[in-house]
């Protein structure tokens, strides 16, 4: 397959970027979409030019580093994937590509497709834990059950990999899909409840504070989340944030 | 200087106890004037980073991913084992440790090793009460697997995903300490060196990936918790990130070395389909269970499979080789890993593999699809001898078990494997060996202490699967945060350390040369064309069967491709910015060195065992021969060129499990 | 509780509430307009209770208003807020792949029917207010004077959808509605926390509210356009 790609190229954090076109050639449908960049990366170089820079790491969907926006789409067409699982196939000869990287004024772009996440840890740190320490003697694993439908619902929650399409793809710049995963986890258990108060409060503060915009309901973000956290962690949230609020 | 494992005298089930209760301690108040690097954030990095800042200490966490959870423990599949016995099958801490110490093959410690399975238990209790969501049975308690090579159901597990939820509970522990400000986390930090005074590990010197500086931390103990080392093979199933940098130049500074030639090369994954390929993908090995192994017997079939004339489903069976069923009729496609991905390798190097690369073999699933189907039928009282009924009936049974696997496949090849054959290929998966350490994860340099894969520990030549994440959260959680005490507790009136003394600015002109070095080259050739080719000689002489002539040529061939690396490289940019070709170059560097170390103590140990296997020591039937005399750990100690370092042997005893030969009769 | 309106739940969730109000209002306001269709005579019953009735006038009717304005300015605010939460945009966006028109685009059907309600309010309201409180008239009647004169409010109706300009309004502005109902029915479950197994059998009834009441206020006017005997 022979490809145009417009790719977003900005050298630095204050830099203004722009999009620039590339050719490439001989592209294999067998190859995955970071393999494509990597031999337009290795022929880049070959020339004396800057390869482009994006994030990745795992290559196989679970780490949540690869982001790339790829024709209009967070992590490209293909669904419940992410853009290290895009494969070439999905492309036809001849197509123009646009890669750009996440836009959310929460998420400065580090260097060309690479941008900086780190609000989604502040996040966390807010309140994205259980406080119990380390001590050898925790009350044994089994001493609580829990519904298996509470305890499934929860893992699905929990897998979340914090890529950040839900911010990219939202109108808004929203972070409310990746927020409410984790409050929805632990409001699921019984392990979470006794901080559930401060811990919504405290994480949808600084989601606020970070300067994400606020949730309509488009319901983009479920759609182009690789891992298909579902609307109703948002709706979880909403009710665990108004219960912490009438309660002070 | 002779290795001293510090094993605690006493029984051994006392053992871990009897240390803990004789071991120096640091009282809280003076736990605030001591600082602790931690590089890593995977399961051991993180909840070790997680549990000192509980205990008071204050850390400094580090790692090169731009945040703690995706570090490369995230992508762990299967399970994480306990000795909890809550299935009632007899499990215990004494046959946790047996099985761990048989599947090793011989070749771990014995008291690290039970001390690992009597804290096994104590990890699921306090993973559950951080909110990780394993999976559960209709009454709401935990749900357990079993997984090859035990007898016992004790493997917890999070669906398809144990590694991503344990590594979010311990991101998440991290969290709380990160809000309470006792851990300051470096995120996009490469750490390059570690910085030595007095004899003692006092810090390291990090790359800030964002903006390129180089940075000085000190602190009273560096831990190193950074992974494997398989990317030394170019293709494994670690994350493109994984490497041996921060070990590596641990053991620059002192650190030893040990087993470097043990590595896990895992059967099932999914092949290489050309040169672009940039990594493996793991298939469970759970779908040995219904999946039959074969290739063409005939080179004629083999040309037409892979011009695409014929269809593998079309292939006679009398014209196909199911080779393991034909050479272990006993165990059949349920041998252990490191036969099956030899025997796979022996087919592939005979010219008989399937796909255009010539490396994969078929896993077909057509005759548990009938022999499932046909069940079915029988249950429901249907017709049997409807074939298209069958195959719908075993095709859903295959898809309940597998029905993820199967799907991910499908997203990577782009075949459909209800409809015709799995095409795998073993890739390099985990290493057990890394960084000496003694019982309380000390490094040969005090004061430096490495945990998780990146040490050597517990798993002896060979790793049994679901017990990596049990090693690294034992250590992070459970061990190192008390014997660290030990060290630390002569450090309470030290005072912060200095960075501005001539170690530091030694250790930082350093990094400094090697960068511009590689940036000011300019040569021709990117990082990954040395890489690529490092990683076909490791795979071709170090993989999964060596021989003395192949590692001697490897050592010769790495050295010179070394050389040819730090004339030849082209790493474009500058240093001050993000570059991650210059990151990149950094790693390939270390694996340029390592490899080479890599090669030579394959060569030395004149024996198999595990993971490694010397074609000159095998037994009749060709399995793995492991020889008495090499019951030792080697360690090795850096001289400058790899082929200077100096061996020292750890001896192995075993005073608590008879030493018996691997069988699979 | 202090500050929720500085909180983006907080605001998300008074924006529901208000809306929540709105179509409860609306409902009623069709179900009264509708009556025109079949009986004049209920149809100003109705409307003379609600036009002078203490509760209504006093209380509903500011608070209505009040409703309007919150909801459009907190409208146009969140709109101002979330444009601001993206500084650059990208260069191909592709939002059909994975949300409705209607979802995307609520600050313009809602921006249609503020438009619509300001001439709607100058139309009828103003004029009432006149009426009643300008010129002290609370009877209700075509004559004052004459209580025989029978109710005014059938009659000015029929007059007001006389001439086809309004009517044409009125139809795109219900279309808006329509439009703006389609996501912000479903949209104000979702907001206040509600979204379990009965979202789905929400969504059917979301569809006939966002579309029936719409279509029913345009039939109304085209019924009185085309019927209307003065
Ligand atoms: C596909 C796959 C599936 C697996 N499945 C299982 C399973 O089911 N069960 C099981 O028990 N085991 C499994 N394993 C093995 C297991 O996942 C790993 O051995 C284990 O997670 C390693 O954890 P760790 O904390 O030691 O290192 P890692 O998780 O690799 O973490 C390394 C950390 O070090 C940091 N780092 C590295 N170098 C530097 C540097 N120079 N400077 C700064 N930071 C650095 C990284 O940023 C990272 O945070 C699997 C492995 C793979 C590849
Ligand atoms: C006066 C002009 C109006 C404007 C400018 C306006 C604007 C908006 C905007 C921008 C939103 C999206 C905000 C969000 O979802 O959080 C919205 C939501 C909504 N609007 Fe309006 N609107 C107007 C009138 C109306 C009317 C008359 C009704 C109903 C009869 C209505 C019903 C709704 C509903 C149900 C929602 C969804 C609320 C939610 O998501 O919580 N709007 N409006
Ligand atoms: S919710 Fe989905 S899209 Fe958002 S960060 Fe998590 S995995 Fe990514
Ligand atoms: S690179 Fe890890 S999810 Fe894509």
């Amino acid at each position: 397959m022979n490809l145009t790609l417009k790719i977003w190229r900005q050298k630095g954090a204050n830099d203004k970027g722009k999009m620039v076109d590339y050719q490439i050639s001989d592209v294999s449908p067998d190859m995955s979409f970071l393999e494509m960049l990597d031999v337009l990366n290795t022929q880049l170089i070959e020339k004396g030019d800057e390869p482009v820079a994006f994030d990745h790491d795992c290559r196989e969907g679970i780490c949540g580093s690869c982001s790339l926006y790829i024709n209009g789409e967070a992590h490209g067409p293909d669904r419940l994937v992410t853009t290290c699982q895009l494969h070439m196939r999905k492309f036809k000869d001849g197509d123009t590509i646009y890669i750009e990287p996440w836009r959310a004024k929460a998420f400065p772009v580090i260097k060309d497709l690479i941008v900086d996440r780190s609000s989604f840890d502040r996040i966390q740190h807010a309140g994205g834990f259980i406080s119990v320490n380390t001590s050898g003697n925790t009350q044994d694993a089994n001493s609580i059950p829990i519904e298996k439908a509470n305890a499934d619902a929860a893992f699905d929650a929990a897998t979340c990999i914090g890529c950040g399409a839900c911010v990219a793809s939202c109108k808004n710049s929203s972070a409310m899909l990746f927020v409410s995963a984790k409050v929805s986890q632990f409001a699921l258990l019984p392990q979470g409840q006794v901080e559930a108060t401060d811990r919504v409060m405290n994480m949808v503060n600084q989601m606020d504070a970070e300067g994400f915009g606020n949730c309509t309901n488009t319901g983009a973000c479920e759609v182009e989340c690789p891992k298909g956290i579902s609307l109703e962690n948002i709706a979880r949230m909403n009710r665990e944030y108004l219960k912490a609020s009438f309660k002070g | 200087m002779a290795l001293d494992s510090k094993i605690p005298q006493g029984p051994l089930a006392d053992k871990w106890t009897n240390h803990k209760n004789n071991i120096n301690l640091v009282n809280p108040a003076n736990k605030r004037l001591i600082d602790v690097i931690v590089v890593g954030t995977g399961l051991a990095g993180g909840s070790a980073a997680a549990t000192l800042a509980e205990l008071g200490y204050n850390v400094k966490a580090f790692c090169f991913q731009d945040s703690p959870r995706r570090a490369h423990s995230i992508a762990a599949q299967g399970g994480i084992n306990a000795a909890k016995n809550y299935q009632g099958d007899g499990d215990s801490t004494y046959r946790l440790f047996y099985d761990t110490v048989k599947g090793g093959d011989y070749r771990s410690r014995e008291a690290n090793v039970y001390r690992l399975a009597e804290v096994s238990a104590n990890i699921i209790d306090q993973c559950v009460a951080q909110g990780v969501p394993f999976a559960r049975d209709y009454g709401g308690l935990l749900d357990n697997r079993s997984f090859g090579g035990v007898l016992v159901s004790r493997t917890f597990y999070a669906k398809g995903q144990t590694g991503q939820q344990l590594l979010l509970g311990a991101y998440s522990a991290m969290n709380r300490q990160i809000g309470r400000g006792k851990i300051k986390m470096y995120n996009r930090h490469e750490m390059l060196d570690i910085v030595v005074v007095d004899g003692k590990a006092r810090g390291i010197i990090a790359r800030n990936l964002v903006t390129g500086e180089i940075e000085r931390h000190s602190a009273h103990a560096v831990v190193l918790g950074t992974g494997g080392y398989g990317n030394v093979f170019f293709l494994s199933t670690n994350a493109m990130g994984s490497n041996v940098t921060a070990a590596w130049k641990a053991h620059k500074r002192g650190a030893y070395f040990a087993n470097p030639c043990y590595t896990q090369i895992h059967p099932t994954c999914i092949p290489v389909s050309g040169d672009h390929q940039s990594k493996l993908t793991l298939m469970s090995e759970s779908l040995r269970n219904d999946g039959r192994i074969w290739v063409p017997k005939h080179k004629k079939d083999v040309e037409a499979i892979r011009n695409k004339t014929l269809k593998p489903t079309d292939l006679k069976e009398e014209d196909r080789d199911y080779y393991l069923e034909r050479r272990y009729p006993a165990f059949g496609n349920l041998v252990p890993r490191d036969v099956a991905s030899r025997a796979a390798k022996e087919r592939c190097d005979a010219g008989f593999g399937v796909n255009a690369t010539g490396e994969a073999v078929y896993l077909d699933f057509a005759s548990a699809i009938q022999r499932y189907g046909k069940e079915q039928a029988h249950v429901k009282g249907l017709n049997e001898n409807d074939a298209a009924l069958v195959k719908k009936l075993g095709q859903e049974v295959v898809k309940n078990k597998y029905g993820n696997l199967f799907q991910m496949y499908e997203k990577i090849v782009d075949e459909n494997p209800y409809e015709t054959p799995m095409m795998i290929y073993p890739a390099v998966h985990y290493t057990m060996g890394g960084i000496w350490v003694d019982y309380n994860l000390q490094t040969t340099v005090p004061g430096l202490y490495a945990i998780g894969e990146a040490n050597f520990s517990d798993h002896g030549a060979n790793r049994l699967g679901a017990s990596a994440l049990m090693q690294g959260l034992a250590d992070g959680y459970f061990v190192l945060p008390y014997t660290i005490g030990d060290y630390l507790a002569d450090d309470i009136r030290t005072g912060p350390i200095s960075t501005e003394t001539k170690e530091f600015e030694e250790a930082e002109n350093k990094v400094r040369e090697d960068i511009n070095h590689l940036i000011n080259n300019k040569g021709t050739k990117p990082v990954d064309y040395f890489h690529k080719k490092l990683g076909k000689i490791m795979w071709n002489k170090c993989g999964m069967a060596r021989n003395e002539k192949d590692l001697k040529s490897a050592i010769e061939e790495i050295s010179q491709l070394r050389a040819e690396f730090w004339k030849d490289v082209r790493v474009p940019g500058d240093a001050n910015e993000f570059n991650e070709e210059l990151a990149k170059a950094g790693r390939v560097a270390d694996f340029l060195e390592l490899g080479e170390l890599f090669a030579k103590d394959a060569l030395v140990r004149e024996e198999s065992a595990g993971g490694h296997f010397r074609e000159e020591y095998q037994t009749a039937e060709g399995e793995a021969k492991r020889r008495k005399e090499f019951q030792f750990v080697s360690a090795w100690e850096y001289k400058g060129e790899p082929k200077d370092a100096v061996l020292h042997k750890e001896d192995l005893v075993y005073e608590n499990i008879e030493v018996k030969e691997r069988s699979y009769k | 509780m202090s500050g929720i309106l500085n909180s983006s739940i907080g605001r998300k969730f008074a924006m529901a509430l208000s809306a929540l109000f709105l179509m409860v209002f609306i409902l009623q306001h069709f179900a009264i307009n509708i009556l025109s269709v079949f009986s004049p005579e209920a149809f100003n019953e109705a409307s003379h209770f609600m036009g002078t009735f203490w509760a209504v006038q006093y209380l509903l009717q500011p608070v209505l208003i009040l409703g309007v304005i919150f909801h459009f300015v907190m409208g146009f605010v969140l709109e101002i807020k979330n444009n601001n939460a993206r500084k650059v945009s990208y260069a191909k966006n592709n939002g059909s792949a994975n949300s409705t028109w209607m979802s995307r685009n609520m600050i313009w059907s809602g921006g249609f029917i503020l438009v619509f309600i300001v001439i709607h309010m100058i139309d009828f309201w103003v004029h009432e207010m006149n009426v009643k409180y300008v010129a002290g008239d609370m009877t209700g009647l075509i004559d004052p004077t004459d209580p025989n004169s029978g109710f005014r409010y059938y009659e000015e109706l029929v007059v007001k959808f006389e001439p086809i300009w309004r009517v044409a309004l009125y139809c795109v502005g219900f279309v808006f509605l329509s439009l703006h109902l389609l996501h912000g029915f479903g949209s104000a479950f979702q907001s206040i926390g509600a979204n379990n197994k009965y979202t789905k059998a929400l969504k059917g009834v979301s569809k006939v509210y966002s579309i029936g009441i719409p279509a029913g206020f345009i039939f109304i006017a085209l019924f009185h356009h085309f019927t209307g005997t003065h």
